[in-house]
């Protein structure tokens, strides 16, 4: 115990926050507030989320990337999130893992986004080791030529967010909620979702997964255990998130655009 | 250096070959916040964007999250965003004042931000509050040199 304590000196803080089944937008809201207020760096774990939800990023049209009908029909919550990136739908097999660093918290690293997503990937290296053919390809985690994980970024004056939403199990069905993007990295070769994604669950354990994680987070940070009540603490009140729930009026003008635009 | 050998590390793992693209456009006639944002100020009237080097780092613009005409901007604070590989990066604004004008053509064609960075790229026109601001502002040389001594340090 001494030995590692006396490796880890030097290294920057962070501070560890475990969460279970915490909804998604829930999620998003302190991830925003602690970008934007709190000064201390942050590693979030979700381990799943309660309910089936579709997440689009800060420029997504619902018209373009989603079956909108399907969705109003089955009642599936739609959320625009902070940060960039594309259109994901989560639930409890999805594990969320999220980074918030200040700007000059990793050594040599400039506020980017692919330097940051690189450095995120050289992590995330350590944790597939020896278990599958994991790497960062064309800003997509992949394992082998499909895709498992989801990520999206935000960056500030003096801080950033790098958030991932792992696959490590999914509904078959539920991808059917989602259109083929227009906006496709050539890898995925206009695969539709079932042929393009797969389940981390195929190569690692949930459990294992995580604690694989929290090792590689270790080795980098010195890791500080927090509670949500912390986190809560930290937070200035004045700050309102931007990640919202799209009402379902917005979606059924989203409907109509898109058969104006397949009329014009 | 430490980042140089994280960053090559990084390009060998990823196998893409690793270029230099030289120094960044940098034009005389504006100021330059250290936050890459460019200033044309004329008279009480201000063009704000984003720097060469700015768009040359963040990649592909996809969108642009325009301000208000009427909002308020100050120093130093962040107005908008723009997106690009899959991040939102604030665009902060190097003066204080009121936005008179942003450029709508953004809306349709993000890429602009790119391709004429200093030009039609430009982002919001700010009436503004306090002239002497621009003071803490870099001249053209000193901002090239700051570039160069960022991406040195990483």
């Amino acid at each position: 115990m001494a030995v590692s304590q006396t490796r880890n000196l030097g290294l920057p803080l962070i501070n560890l926050l475990r969460l279970k089944g915490v909804p998604i937008l829930q999620q998003l809201h302190l991830e925003e507030r602690l970008l934007r207020t709190s000064s201390d760096n942050w590693c979030i774990i979700n381990d799943g989320t309660i309910d089936p939800t579709i997440v689009m990023g800060v420029s997504g049209k619902p018209q373009e990337l989603l079956e909108i009908e399907s969705i109003l029909r089955d009642d599936i919550p739609v959320i625009r999130r902070f940060t960039g990136g594309g259109t994901v739908i989560v639930d409890q097999g999805t594990i969320f893992v999220t980074f918030i660093c200040n700007k000059d918290t990793v050594p040599g690293l400039q506020s980017y986004p692919q330097p940051i997503m690189s450095w995120s990937s050289l992590l995330y290296k350590k944790v597939f080791q020896g278990i599958g053919d994991f790497r960062l390809r064309e800003n997509d985690y992949v394992l082998g030529d499909r895709k498992f994980g989801g990520n999206a970024q935000s960056i500030t004056k003096n801080r950033w967010v790098h958030h991932t939403s792992f696959l490590w199990d999914y509904e078959i069905s539920n991808m059917g909620y989602l259109k083929l993007p227009k906006r496709a990295p050539e890898y995925r070769q206009a695969r539709d979702h079932l042929e393009f994604i797969c389940r981390m669950k195929d190569y690692i354990s949930r459990s294992s997964f995580i604690d694989s994680t929290i090792e590689a987070v270790g080795s980098e940070f010195l890791l500080r255990s927090a509670e949500l009540e912390d986190a809560h603490c930290t937070l200035g009140s004045k700050f309102e998130p931007s990640s919202r729930l799209l009402r379902k009026q917005e979606l059924g003008e989203a409907i109509f655009k898109s058969l104006t635009a397949s009329q014009s | 250096m430490a980042s140089k050998l994280w960053a090559t590390r990084a390009a060998s793992y990823l196998k893409i070959s690793f270029q230099y693209r030289g120094f960044a456009t940098v034009i005389k006639d504006l100021k330059y916040a250290d936050s890459h944002e460019w200033v044309k100020v004329e008279g009480n009237s201000a063009t704000v964007g984003i720097t060469d080097h700015a768009q040359d780092h963040l990649g592909d613009v996809v969108y642009v999250e325009l301000p208000d005409e009427g909002a308020e901007v100050k120093q130093g604070a962040s107005f908008g965003a723009v997106e690009s590989v899959k991040a939102t990066s604030d665009i902060n604004s190097p003066i204080s004042g009121k936005v008179v004008e942003v450029n709508t053509k953004l809306n349709d064609s993000p890429g602009l931000v790119n391709a004429s960075p200093y030009e039609s790229g430009w982002i919001i026109k700010v009436e503004i509050n306090n002239a002497d601001e621009v003071k803490s502002l870099m001249d053209p040389d000193q901002y090239s040199k700051f570039c160069e001594e960022e991406d040195a340090k990483h």
